[in-house]
């Protein structure tokens, strides 16, 4: 009986433990299939099958969501028969829940199907196991979020060959793998932006810090060269002392202990710029719980940082900026239906109307095309309020 | 000659080689940078540290029976993200309710570790994996990709703010209880006799199952405690905290001198290695060491003092043999 009983419990826990690592083990098991699968549509004229036979399959999982999508469609469901795949940096992230969502509305307005791919830990291999089932789904179109600029060249390069439509957003990939890039906003936009309120906050001179997040994050790294280049270029900012780059690694633990560590190395300290939502948290708390002179500026999330934006000195954050997830994600959608549909081939000067997001046209930018949503959003004690529930 | 007073100073006690790394650590960074060793940053060590501190003192437990848990930090998020959530959607906002119900969420957790290796003998490292993916499966399912943020636990974060009392009176607490238990009570003791030798343990009439399973209980209430804590100390929840430190924990343990096989550790040893492991956190960012560089010299670290504590730990055996030939 004892035995039994045993066995039950032994058994239970094994399911359960396949079903919590479902994510992974799915993605490794599809792996092979993904290899064969892209193997046997390397040829032009096998991918069309090949993409046909993918929304077939989809239909019948997500059959309930299509129908709900087909009745509210607007007019021109140009979308419908198509599947339309997001694979955003990991899951738990509130950002990244928003954007999806604002892909998924879109897409779902036109009646397209909808993948949602979330990998379990924000790094490439993580993404190169599900687009690699994704390629063999057989969707139209994969829109990434980039957790690496090179690693994910590969297997981008067998999805393009399956005969996919490949975008990026928020965090891009090397240009030549994929279509075009839904960039939140351009980087020079956001280096300036930073810099602008760095030397507001600093009243033009002293020491500054950047907390970034890993070392080889390629959003906050291009947004810290725009930031170095406009200081050498621009003698406006040539009495600001740019003291260190830290790395939290997006880490709340290692982002207090640089934070800390930044406070006691550089006494005469009077800024901390933060490009990265989980830093600038950690070290808004670690400023306002240590009642420290050091301001702080950045690019976080309104609900994260409700806490500590004020203009008074009990709020370490006077105000930063972020861009709108889910509109980012909504351009994603209707950038995705666009390329599928043959409305733009992604070339520079292609026009495209975003739903209500207005009209978009593709920019070449440093020899990459993209697609920009449009400046950051300023956060400030005025509006964090309305906007600390949206997201 | 002289080489060998040396080896027996150390050989005393391992925790006195311990002591020396410390000092020698610390001297160094302090001469680095001598901001280091002022009043806030110890004190910002202890508090930034003490979930590995906690977390510590349930690993030296269970390695003691020579097992290991790597479900430690899934557990934390768990039990950190029901609490995290609970304040988030206004359901409690009680500091000493959230805490009693995030310890218990960590009880349950490890019980069914201890129950699952006691009773169906399985290896713990493979039991503890299954449940490693099944608590941070279930903090990411109730999580439901949201963050409990620095709004939704406003009160309660007060309670591990940056000079607060609340989390160095439990990890003083914390360690005050389990160096009298693990000294002198008998549950104490039976550990460190299953650890021993599992099969003259069970015939001198200890119930080897039963302490099992409290090993593992324990370590999975202290797994709880430590993500109310972190909770509270980082004022926020998110599914992926702590992600991967379990490996500090067993690191802390190692360093301080924890056998893996089993029957060998203190209280005193596991404090000091948190304590170091803590302190290499700490001080690689002040002295300047660059990022990349960060990792490699922390491991190298760790290697050193393991690997210096097992050359004590043979000299103080070959001395003891020596002792009883003699």
């Amino acid at each position: 009986m004892k035995k039994k009983v045993l066995s039950v419990l032994l058994a239970s826990a094994m399911v359960a433990s396949v079903l919590a690592g479902c994510g992974s083990s799915a993605a490794d098991t599809a792996a092979p299939a993904a290899d064969a699968a892209a193997e046997e549509a390397a040829p032009a004229e096998e991918a069309a099958p090949a993409e046909e036979a993918a929304p077939a399959e989809e239909a019948a999982t997500e059959a309930a969501v299509d129908t709900a999508a087909a009745d509210s469609a607007a007019p021109a469901a140009d979308a419908s028969g198509s599947t339309y795949a997001l694979v955003t940096k990991s899951a738990g992230n509130p950002f990244m829940e928003r954007m999806a969502s604002g892909f998924q509305e879109a897409v779902e307005a036109q009646g397209g199907t909808v993948v949602i791919q979330n990998p379990e830990a924000a790094t490439p291999d993580a993404q190169i196991s599900v687009i690699q089932s994704l390629i063999s789904q057989g969707v139209s179109s994969i829109a990434v979020d980039g957790n690496d600029a090179n690693a994910l060249t590969a297997v981008l390069t067998e999805a393009k060959d399956a005969g996919i439509k490949i975008l990026t957003l928020d965090s891009d990939v090397a240009p030549d793998t994929r279509t075009v890039y839904c960039n939140q906003a351009g980087v020079q936009q956001i280096g300036e932006t930073l810099m602008e309120a760095v030397y507001d906050l600093t009243g033009g001179e002293g020491d500054w810090a950047i907390l970034s997040a890993t070392s080889q994050a390629t959003n906050q790294n291009a947004w810290i060269d725009a930031m170095k280049k406009l200081m050498e270029s621009d003698s406006k900012y040539a009495k600001l002392n740019l003291v260190e780059v830290a790395y939290g690694d997006d880490e709340p633990q290692k982002s207090t202990d640089q934070t800390q560590a930044l406070l006691q190395n550089y006494p005469d300290l009077k800024v901390i710029c933060a490009p990265t939502t989980v830093g600038i948290a950690a070290a808004a708390k670690v400023l306002q719980d240590q009642k420290s002179t050091v301001k702080l500026t950045g690019l976080g999330l309104p609900s994260e940082m409700a806490e500590y934006i004020g203009d008074d000195d009990a709020h370490s954050c006077p105000y930063m900026y972020l861009w709108n997830p889910i509109d980012l994600g909504r351009l994603a959608g209707y950038t995705s239906i666009a390329l599928v549909d043959g409305t733009i081939t992604g070339a520079a000067g292609d026009k495209f109307t975003a739903g209500d997001l207005g009209d978009y046209t593709i920019e070449e930018i440093d020899g990459s095309t993209q697609i920009i949503l449009g400046p950051p959003f300023k956060f400030d004690p005025s509006n964090i309020d309305e906007w600390k529930s949206v997201y | 000659m002289k080489k060998k007073s040396i080896g027996q100073f150390l050989s005393e006690s391992r925790e006195a080689s311990l002591v020396i790394v410390l000092a020698v650590l610390l001297i160094v960074v302090g001469i680095i940078n001598p901001s280091f060793l002022s009043f806030t940053n110890i004190r910002q060590i202890f508090l930034n540290n003490t979930l590995t501190f906690i977390m510590a003192l349930g690993m030296l437990c269970v390695m003691l029976t020579a097992g290991i848990d790597i479900s430690i930090t899934s557990t934390l998020a768990f039990a950190g993200m029901s609490i995290g959530l609970l304040q988030k959607y206004n359901v409690l906002h009680n500091t000493f309710l959230l805490f009693v119900i995030g310890a218990l969420i960590g009880v349950v957790c490890g019980f069914l570790n201890g129950i699952i290796i006691a009773k169906g003998h399985v290896a713990p490292i493979i039991c503890t994996m299954g449940f490693m993916y099944i608590w941070r499966g279930m903090a990411y399912v109730i999580s439901n990709n949201n963050w409990a943020s620095g709004m939704d636990v406003a009160g309660f974060s007060d309670f591990g703010k940056d000079g607060a009392p609340g989390p160095y009176i439990i990890l003083i607490l914390a360690y005050i209880i389990f160096f009298i238990v693990m000294k002198w009570t008998r549950f104490g003791r039976r550990i460190y006799a299953v650890g021993s030798n599992t099969e003259a343990a069970q015939v001198s009439g200890i119930n080897v199952d039963r302490t099992l399973t409290s090993v593992y209980t324990i370590m999975g209430f202290l797994a709880g405690l430590a993500g109310v804590l972190s909770v509270s100390i980082y004022a926020s929840a998110q599914p992926n905290m702590q992600y991967g430190k379990e490996m500090d924990v067993i690191a802390a343990c190692v360093i301080g001198g924890v056998s893996m096989s089993g029957g060998r550790g203190s209280v005193a040893g596991t404090f000091l290695g948190a304590l170091i492991i803590g302190i290499i956190s700490k001080a690689l960012p002040m002295v300047n060491i660059p990022n990349f560089w960060q990792n490699l010299i922390k491991g190298v670290i760790i290697l050193a003092v393991v690997v210096l504590n097992v050359v004590t730990q043979r000299t103080m055996d070959r001395q003891n043999l020596l002792r009883r030939e003699m």
